[in-house]
């Protein structure tokens, strides 16, 4: 337990550290969502449109 | 000339004068983008005692002196060093032979700091080894 | 040969192909730097454990440099060989360079305080940083401020072309003049001044942030490539029913 309080001070740097590491955690993490969404929203799109004009809906 | 060579021969030569304009540029402004002078620009320069300025450096070995909530110390470029008074908190890096930028102003040669702050140069290593390249006397670094 | 080489069906059955591979290598390469960098590697012998900032700064400033490079590339592309997947790799890159150069700005200010003693200087390392973090945002704004998007594109590659000049300057700033920011540990002349226990955490990291954009711009591009598709879709069945 003791090892780990240690570990999260980080020589009493942990309060830069650690916000450093979650927020860059947080930006990718989120970025890499928006834009899976955003992949994902355009299949939608264009499956809808393809079923509508009667096209087989294969891949690009 | 096809219609491509000619867009790209037009990108690369107006890539250039822009790239010379801007040199020119931060040419002509060097004074105002340099963040600090060090002490041999300082004497040179001899600045008015109201303009605010700041000097660059490296803490000089053993010129470091406290008393109350006052520090003391010379900022050195190994050439022309200039004594420098601050009050208030120091930042964890500030040790003697390290680098540091003071700002502040020039009052009657002694530079009165509002500011301090620490500079720390490109080396990176672990303590140990710091300290057998020090033994070794391959290497002159800062002290730990 | 570029058209062959990277034609929008090609790249999406290629891009299919890669990006398990990206998302496989993004987190492989995270998982080891993170581990050496925050478990193995020593503290500084100057600067103690807040040294653990680098393994996040550093590679995030190198790929805010990288992005912008490569969008350069990609709009200098679509500008002169007019080639349209240039143009979205270029569109599909801001987002991510812009949120690099946030991060190493973040993580530079989380690092400044407990070691220079300030959150942030006027500096010209620091300052032609928070340039590059503009131009990114204004590229951005650019691209979709028009209603026809190839005018968009046109007038962001010219903006991305003309901030090219801001990349040298933001490498070599910390030579040309005084500045708080050090000088450079790992791509200097002489080889790193780092050492290897501390270099080997930094670099896995620039890897996993290198897949990690990869994966990223596949992604996007895929998406921007379906959008484009989408429009044509919509516009020949106006034609058509008009």
């Amino acid at each position: 337990m003791e090892s780990l309080a240690a570990f999260f001070d980080m020589g009493g740097y942990g309060v830069y550290i650690w916000p450093g590491y979650v927020l860059t955690a947080v930006v990718l993490v989120g970025m890499l969502v928006a834009s899976i969404r955003f992949l994902r929203s355009n299949e939608a799109r264009l499956q809808a449109l393809q079923a509508e004009n009667g096209e087989p809906s294969g891949e690009a | 000339m096809k219609r491509k060579h000619k867009r790209l021969t037009f990108v690369v030569i107006a890539w250039g004068f822009l790239a010379l304009a801007t040199a020119l540029v931060l040419f002509a402004f060097e004074e105002g983008i340099v963040f600090f002078y060090s002490p041999t620009e300082l004497t040179e320069k001899k600045p008015p005692a109201e303009q605010r300025l700041r000097v660059g450096g490296l803490v000089e070995e053993g010129s470091v002196e406290k008393s109350g909530t006052i520090v003391s110390f010379r900022v050195t470029d190994l050439n022309n060093s200039v004594p420098v008074t601050y009050e208030g908190i120091l930042p964890d890096l500030f040790r003697e032979g390290q680098g540091v930028v003071a700002e502040g102003r020039l009052v009657g040669g002694v530079f009165v700091a509002a500011e301090v702050l620490a500079k720390h140069d490109e080396n990176y290593m672990p303590p140990e080894v710091a300290e057998a390249l020090k033994k070794s006397g391959q290497w002159q670094g800062g002290s730990p | 040969m570029i058209q062959k080489f990277a034609s929008p069906a090609r790249f999406m059955r290629l891009s299919q192909v890669l990006l398990p591979w990206m998302a496989g290598l993004t987190v492989a390469f995270a998982a080891v730097g993170l581990y050496l960098g925050l478990v193995v590697a020593p503290a500084d012998y100057q600067q103690g454990e807040s040294v653990r900032i680098m393994y996040i700064h550093v590679p995030a400033a190198w790929m805010a440099l990288f992005c912008y490079a490569a969008m350069a590339i990609a709009a200098a592309v679509g500008l002169i060989w007019k080639h349209p997947l240039a143009d979205l790799a270029a569109k599909s890159t801001a987002p991510v360079g812009a949120a690099f150069t946030f991060l190493a700005l973040f993580t530079g200010a989380m690092w400044g305080k407990p070691m220079w003693g300030t959150w942030w200087v006027w500096d010209a390392r620091l300052t032609s940083m928070l340039v590059l973090f503009f131009l990114y945002l204004g590229y951005i704004a650019l691209v979709n401020a028009f209603d026809n998007p190839a005018r968009g594109i046109k007038a962001s590659s010219i903006l991305v072309l003309v901030g090219f000049v801001n990349v040298p300057i933001i490498k070599f700033s910390v030579e040309w003049w005084n500045t708080l920011h050090q000088p450079a540990s790992v791509l200097k002349i002489g080889g790193p001044s780092i050492h290897s226990s501390m270099l080997w955490p930094l670099l896995l990291m620039a890897l996993a942030f290198t897949a990690y954009y990869l994966w990223v711009l596949l992604l996007r591009l895929r998406g921007e490539i379906i959008a484009n598709k989408v429009r044509v879709l919509r516009l020949r069945r106006v034609h058509g029913q008009a």
